[in-house]
């Protein structure tokens, strides 16, 4: 590990970037979170908190920036910005990486931070971490210690860049906590001409198309109901859905069902579907298989309802009912709406 | 049409099962196979040869094992398979990864269309695909989940967190597959006799393909591991709510509320 140290110059590279991911000319939350946990980095080595920020008409996002813990912010702003296109942003930033040698640089693990992050990390030629659930700073060692799920979840591993800068990680959204907003803060904010270079574009948008509100949104969810073998039949998943629908949760499944056909892959919760972490996980008649509770064990609270005491899924559960689900929902979905209408 | 599929041998995580008394995983005996985004990508190259014609290579690097998963491939109607294996690859992050795979596809040749998996069971990164379209100059298009051609180059649907995006892009190119792609073929038993029995499976090592020995396997990789552990499964917190399913009900939401989670 010491014997590369000295490829590079360490010393010059200083500070910690963010990048701001925004969409329709709004931040993102990840992007306040990752400031959240950007300001706690750059605190420990005594650096800036730098963000940067592509988009059209985002000059009153700089500010925001600020308020939530960047000292600096530069804002690239242009029409030709408004949608992320992997060719530009990597241009762009990769360009200002290498001017402004940041020594940490993180990105929100999102899909298109996971497109853009692994374009610009090849191209710099320094090392990436996907998808981390922790970041730290080994003072001694002046290294970003970068903490991931692999292995679906059943291993975690610790990994550092040593001898090369940046040092670069994408984060998974709602793990890191933002700041409170402070509206008082005061960052140098800079403006940065788009040099962008029509040839370089690869990529070219025909159509963007957002599926209406009824499209499942697993991984941004408060609450998820979630159903497995126990729902018994495709037509039963309906006392799943009335209880999603009295929480505004959205509905999740474990694979076996997926792959039954009961519905669609889209509300699949697990390694090989979506990993989620509301603020309250109900799973109703899922045993616990290993790759499904990687992708949900990191939820708040856990409710299990499960006909089998045994099943694993109550190893990792806050609370437990041992009942079946088809007594248990249509009531439980009774009682909330009730205890709703009476506020 | 060429098209080059990079595909991954992975234990198969579903099969994981966990030891009761320990809490730990249960490692042994855990079948390995071919990483499930791969195959949406084997299938989408085989689909395209049949109806544009040409070659589909599948190249994998890993220990002499993985002949295995190539010859899955082979039997799912891919042409070609390529085995990159030497001790000299081992340890390698995505960076190395990547740079050792696009090494070899250069030395393929040319190439139409490289086709990879979203993203592996096992690491889960996602990183492979884009820095290998970055290493070789080609543009990436992401997550797809319908690729067209067209007049010289390719219109694909690529899968948004709230939609989708529908993009274009000249060939070559390098397109990673979701799920949502296709349903990969369950090959018939001959082309499965023919897999294991009249194809060869090429192997590569490092000095067959033209790689600089600092950028390989762990020596060639930015990044390090650590430490890596098993997480405590058990949160051991576990209010299990008795009484009759009404009070077991009422009990719950007195919970929720009081955690203001409802």
């Amino acid at each position: 590990m010491q014997k590369e140290t000295d490829r590079l110059n360490l010393d010059e590279y200083r500070d910690v970037w963010v990048f701001a991911e925004q969409r329709d000319s709004k931040l993102r939350g990840v992007a306040l979170e990752l400031l959240g946990k950007g300001r706690e980095l750059a605190d420990s080595l005594n650096v800036k908190l730098v963000a940067i920020l592509l988009g059209n008409n985002v000059a009153d996002q700089c500010q925001e920036l600020v308020s939530y813990g960047a000292d600096k912010v530069i804002s690239v702003d242009d029409p030709r910005l408004e949608h992320y296109q992997t060719d530009i942003y990597a241009d762009i930033i990769t360009r200002q990486v290498l001017t402004s040698k940041p020594e940490i640089f993180i990105i929100g693990a999102t899909f298109l931070g996971r497109d853009l992050a692994p374009r610009i990390a090849r191209r710099i030629g320094t090392g990436l971490t996907a998808d981390c659930t922790g970041l730290d700073i080994d003072e001694e060692a002046r290294l970003l210690v970068q903490t991931r799920p692999a292995y679906g979840g059943n291993i975690i591993a610790s990994i550092v860049t040593p001898s090369v800068r940046p040092q670069m990680a994408t984060v998974r959204p709602r793990v890191m906590k933002a700041l409170d907003r402070d509206t008082a803060r005061r960052g140098e904010i800079i403006n940065i001409p788009p040099a962008i270079d029509e040839k370089n574009i690869m990529v070219k948008i025909v159509e963007i198309v957002k599926e209406s509100k009824r499209s499942v949104n697993l991984e941004e969810a408060d609450i998820i109901v979630s159903g497995g073998r126990g729902v018994e039949a495709p037509e039963k998943f309906r006392v799943i859905q009335e209880l999603a629908e009295v929480l505004e949760a959205e509905v999740g499944a474990s694979r076996d069902v997926v792959d039954a056909g009961w519905i669609p892959s889209t509300h699949q919760v697990g390694q090989t579907g979506k990993t989620v972490r509301p603020k309250l996980y109900i799973a109703c008649g899922i045993s616990g298989a290993v790759q499904h509770m990687a992708g949900m064990r990191e939820s708040e609270t856990i409710v299990a309802i499960n006909n089998d005491p045994d099943a694993l899924i109550f190893q990792i559960a806050d609370y437990g009912i041992v009942a079946d689900l088809h007594q248990v929902l249509p009531l439980l979905t009774k009682k909330i709406r009730q205890s709703m209408e009476e506020r | 049409m060429k098209v080059v599929v990079c595909i991954k041998q992975v234990p198969d995580t579903g099969e994981v099962r966990i030891d009761p008394e320990t809490g730990n995983l249960i490692r042994e005996g855990v079948p390995s196979i071919v990483n499930p985004d791969d195959k949406h990508a084997v299938e989408e190259a085989v689909v395209l040869k049949e109806k544009y014609g040409g070659k589909v290579t599948v190249i994998t690097m890993g220990p002499r094992q993985a002949d295995a998963a190539l010859r899955e491939c082979l039997a799912m109607g891919a042409d070609e398979a390529i085995l990159l294996s030497d001790k000299a690859f081992s340890g390698a992050d995505t960076s190395a990864t990547s740079y050792t795979l696009g090494s070899a596809i250069k030395k393929l040749g040319e190439f139409d269309l490289i086709l990879c998996g979203r993203q592996a069971l096992d690491g889960n990164t996602a990183q492979v695909g884009p820095q290998l379209a970055e290493f070789l100059k080609v543009p990436q298009v992401t997550y797809a989940r319908k690729i067209e051609i067209t007049g010289g180059g390719l219109k694909v649907e690529r899968a948004l967190e709230d939609g989708y995006e529908i993009v274009e892009t000249r060939l070559p190119a390098l397109v990673t597959a979701t799920k949502d792609l296709n349903i990969p073929r369950i090959p018939p038993m001959d082309a499965i006799m023919d897999a294991y029995g009249q194809k060869e499976i090429i192997t590569w090592t490092a000095s067959d393909i033209d790689v600089d020995r600092d950028k390989i396997g762990i020596k060639g990789s930015p990044t390090r591991i650590r430490k890596a552990s098993t997480p405590v499964l058990k949160k051991g917190q576990i209010e299990i709510i008795d009484g009759t399913v009404e009070e077991a009900v009422d009990t719950l939401v007195v919970r929720l509320k009081g955690k203001q989670l409802i």
